[in-house]
């Protein structure tokens, strides 16, 4: 297929699941909040930490209170990572490969997208919940006709690594922020507040009712937590499931075996995914969540791209020498 | 709703011949519509609205935000042409699209019709479409215009005439697609009793066009539709074809020339291609032959093209045919390299180049359509009976700056289709865009596009300028006829 396709299809997935996981944190911090004794104004601010844009909220918002948050994560056109913005970049990529996916998944994220902008114009808080809510079953409704409506042939595994890459990112950014948010504050350890938090955190990726059940011991520990969620591999919001998930549909796009690789996207993405196969959750608490997760979104990152330099942009691969235009046609990109 | 009270006033009007008179082929539609019960028909016009937008069937308009789409507004009462009105059309349009093809191909070679002195070569010269490094070109099979979408109108007394050629990449087609889809959902019952011809052939009479000009040394030719890209007033229709015939929609930047050939990239390695469908202008093709800053072509292909090693569908150069002071000689041509009487008549045409024609147009800038020779899409133009003083005023300038680029024509009193404007019918003045395909044979797709102007009393149906569409139904010839 055409690599300005697979890439449209790659980042089109990832922009629907980014938009999903944006609704799942303002979500959860709703209800977090709304069980808390006092309301804390500063639970709003992890929100803006998870996105990784702090200097941006910082720059044209100021301090960081319910409305602020919600209109800078929800429906800020100039914030890029906002989830209209998302939804946008979503439909363009979308439209630029229209002829390639199904009628149905076109339709789909056009309602999503429409879904999105409408609200956009008049939403109250006491809407959000319920929008929010939208917005999850949107993205689900998008995989699922994505899963049933065209081959799971490369476009198909193309959008299945952009959407898995980008929920291990997001995951493991919340996992980091929560880590920070809940353990320092040594007087709450054990104290309903702490709980509440880590169910929420759970919530958030959609593991508390897999959590619960899977747990030996039924209990919310926060090494538990951080196992089930980074180390889980059958838990499809765990770290470990989407990298194995990622790393088989490489394999089925180039038809080499598991186990070994036959170009840069497959060496570092098997890497990644067999340490954390023999990774246990002592030894990331040992050397640190947070330098954990950091080291791991890098890897993450480069695991990204790679798959750019092997399947998206031949400009670099194609030999020079039968080409004296190369230069000029380098422009021609974004 | 009913056609009781519609009047069709002084102009042709091609659903009635009087009030409350339907021509003979719109009989049956007319009695359907009284049949529904009240309401139904606008309930029906909202409901193929709303299946047309959930498709995104869009066009983009330049000049606003980039990326704004617009739905290309659709009106359920269709536009009836009877068998026979459609033969004499049919036969006239493929005489037309030999001559101009034949036309293209001798300015390109010998240049005889110049050396007979029946088009001065002058206007050649100067024509922005004429690309002289197409000069001594073989293009595949010795076609030039593959697809083209002449633009026919009717005057008041029902007359056809040709309004323009659009020989480079005349677009619409997908919307006459989708308007036929919508329209027998629509209208399940009308299309059982009614013989209308179908038009879901075109894709593959389209692909059909594009294989036959492959290269002889590839038995599985790789076609390809290039497009602009998505933020062309097209892109919908681009996407559209390339879907519905199963090839590949590139982009510029998807194409490199390496080796020799047309590539493109793939997600394992170069891919050649050996037929190009190109939605795009001459000028953006081939950055070091033609538009030297254009971002959208790709360098090196002009020679690839040249050595026969890839096919353009329309081939470079076809331009030529599409200068408005060109197809004022089309009649000429027609008689030249044919032999024949033209059987579809031109708009009668003031060339502004030669000074006793200049001198009437400017006496008379408040009575006609003045054009400038090489644009599309109702951009470009004047017309002269609806313009203020100050926008003849500055008409008049633009034409005594430029004479060989404007031509001028009488104010055309176009025909009109009864549509639904609010909660009534209000007679809409059309024109018609059919498809004709030059690949092993001509073939005429039957129907075409109508476009309807919406806005009351306005001539101008681009869709960019607010006009709007129908469906366009072309009746089976009666069997026992």
């Amino acid at each position: 297929m055409l690599s300005r396709v697979a890439d449209s299809i790659y980042w089109l997935n990832r922009y629907i699941e980014r938009a999903e996981n944006v609704a799942r944190f303002l979500a959860v911090n709703l209800n977090l909040i709304l069980d808390l004794p006092t309301r804390v104004q500063q639970q709003w601010q992890p929100l803006v930490t998870t996105t990784g844009d702090r200097a941006f909220f910082k720059e044209h918002y100021g301090e960081a209170t319910a409305e602020k948050v919600i209109q800078f994560l929800a429906f800020d056109r100039s914030y890029p990572n906002s989830l209209i913005s998302c939804l946008q970049k979503a439909r363009e990529n979308a439209r630029s490969v229209r002829e390639i996916i199904s009628t149905e998944m076109w339709q789909q994220i056009n309602t999503f997208y429409l879904l999105v902008t409408n609200t956009a114009e008049d939403l109250t808080l006491a809407d959000l919940n319920s929008f929010l809510e939208d917005v999850r079953q949107a993205s689900h409704l998008f995989a699922g006709i994505m899963d049933a409506t065209i081959s799971h042939n490369e476009s198909w595994h193309f959008g299945q690594i952009g959407r898995l890459l980008e929920r291990a990112d997001k995951i493991s950014r919340i996992v980091d922020v929560k880590y920070f948010m809940l353990l320092p504050s040594v007087e709450d350890v054990g104290t309903p507040v702490d709980e509440l938090g880590w169910i929420a955190l759970l919530k958030s990726t959609s593991a508390y009712e897999m959590y619960r059940k899977r747990s030996k011991r039924h209990l919310i520990t926060p090494a538990e937590i951080a196992d089930f969620l980074i180390l889980d591999p059958d838990f499809p919001r765990s770290i470990r499931f989407c990298l194995m998930q990622v790393e088989r549909s490489l394999h089925l796009i180039s038809g080499s075996p598991l186990g070994s690789w036959c170009n840069p996207a497959e060496r570092s993405i098997g890497r990644l995914r067999s340490e954390l196969e023999y990774l246990t959750v002592e030894e990331i608490i040992a050397e640190g969540m947070h330098q954990f997760l950091d080291r791991l979104q890098q890897q993450m990152n480069q695991v990204d791209q790679e798959i750019s330099k092997t399947f998206f942009d031949l400009r670099s691969t194609i030999a020079p020498s039968s080409t004296q235009w190369q230069a000029s046609s380098m422009s021609n990109q974004k | 709703m009913r056609f009781d009270t519609y009047n069709p006033e002084e102009f042709y009007d091609e659903l009635f011949e009087d009030p409350q008179s339907p021509r003979p082929q719109g009989q049956g539609l007319v009695e359907s519509i009284h049949q529904l019960a009240e309401g139904e028909l606008l309930q029906r016009q909202r409901a193929a609205q709303e299946a047309l937008c959930k498709l995104g069937a869009t066009f983009n308009v330049y000049g606003e935000t980039e990326g704004t789409e617009r739905i290309f507004p659709f009106d359920v009462i269709p536009r009836i042409i009877s068998a026979q009105e459609w033969d004499y059309l049919e036969r006239g349009l493929k005489q037309r699209i030999h001559s101009l093809n034949l036309f293209i191909d001798d300015i390109y070679h010998e240049q005889k019709i110049l050396k007979d002195k029946v088009i001065p070569e002058e206007l050649i010269r100067s024509a922005k479409g004429y690309l002289p490094p197409c000069q001594d070109l073989n293009p595949a099979k010795g076609v030039w215009c593959h697809i083209t979408g002449t633009d026919l109108v009717r005057d008041r007394n029902g007359q056809w005439y040709v309004l323009e050629d659009n020989l480079r990449c005349p677009s619409g087609i997908s919307y006459v697609l989708e308007n036929r889809r919508v329209m027998k959902s629509t209208f399940p019952q009308i299309f059982r009793k009614i013989p209308i011809q179908p038009v879901d052939e075109y894709p593959s009479h389209l692909l059909g066009t594009l294989m036959h000009l492959a290269p002889n040394t590839s038995n599985n030719p790789t076609v390809v539709v290039l497009t602009p890209g998505i933020y062309n007033s097209a892109y919908f229709e681009h996407s559209y074809l390339a879907q519905q015939m199963g090839v590949e929609l590139v982009e510029g930047r998807d194409l490199v020339v390496v080796d020799g050939y047309l590539q493109m990239q793939t997600t394992k390695g170069l891919q050649r291609v050996d037929v190009v469908y190109r939605r795009l202008d001459d000028d953006f093709i081939d950055p070091t032959v033609f538009r030297a800053n254009s971002q959208l072509g790709i360098p090196g292909l002009m020679e690839v093209y040249r050595r026969g090693r890839v096919a353009i569908a329309n081939a470079l150069g076809t331009g030529i045919a599409d200068d408005k002071v060109i197809y004022a000689y089309v009649p000429a041509m027609i008689h030249y390299y044919l032999g024949e009487d033209p059987i579809l008549a031109n708009v009668p045409t003031y060339l502004c180049w030669e000074e006793q024609q200049l001198q009437h147009v400017l006496a008379n800038l408040d009575r006609l359509v003045v054009k400038s020779a090489n644009e599309s899409g109702g951009y470009g133009m004047l017309i002269g009976t609806q313009a203020t003083e100050a926008e003849r005023q500055d008409f008049a300038q633009r034409i005594q700056d430029n004479p060989r680029n404007y031509i001028a024509q009488p104010t055309l009193c176009l025909s009109r289709v009864p549509t639904i404007v609010g909660e009534e019918f209000l007679g809409c003045h059309v024109d018609l865009r059919p498809y004709i395909l030059y690949g092993q044979d001509i073939y005429v797709h039957p129907g075409g596009l109508t476009r309807v102007a919406l806005k009351k009393g306005s001539l101008v149906v681009n869709s960019s300028q607010g006009g709007g569409s129908k469906d366009t139904w072309v009746l089976c010839q009666e069997k026992n006829a």
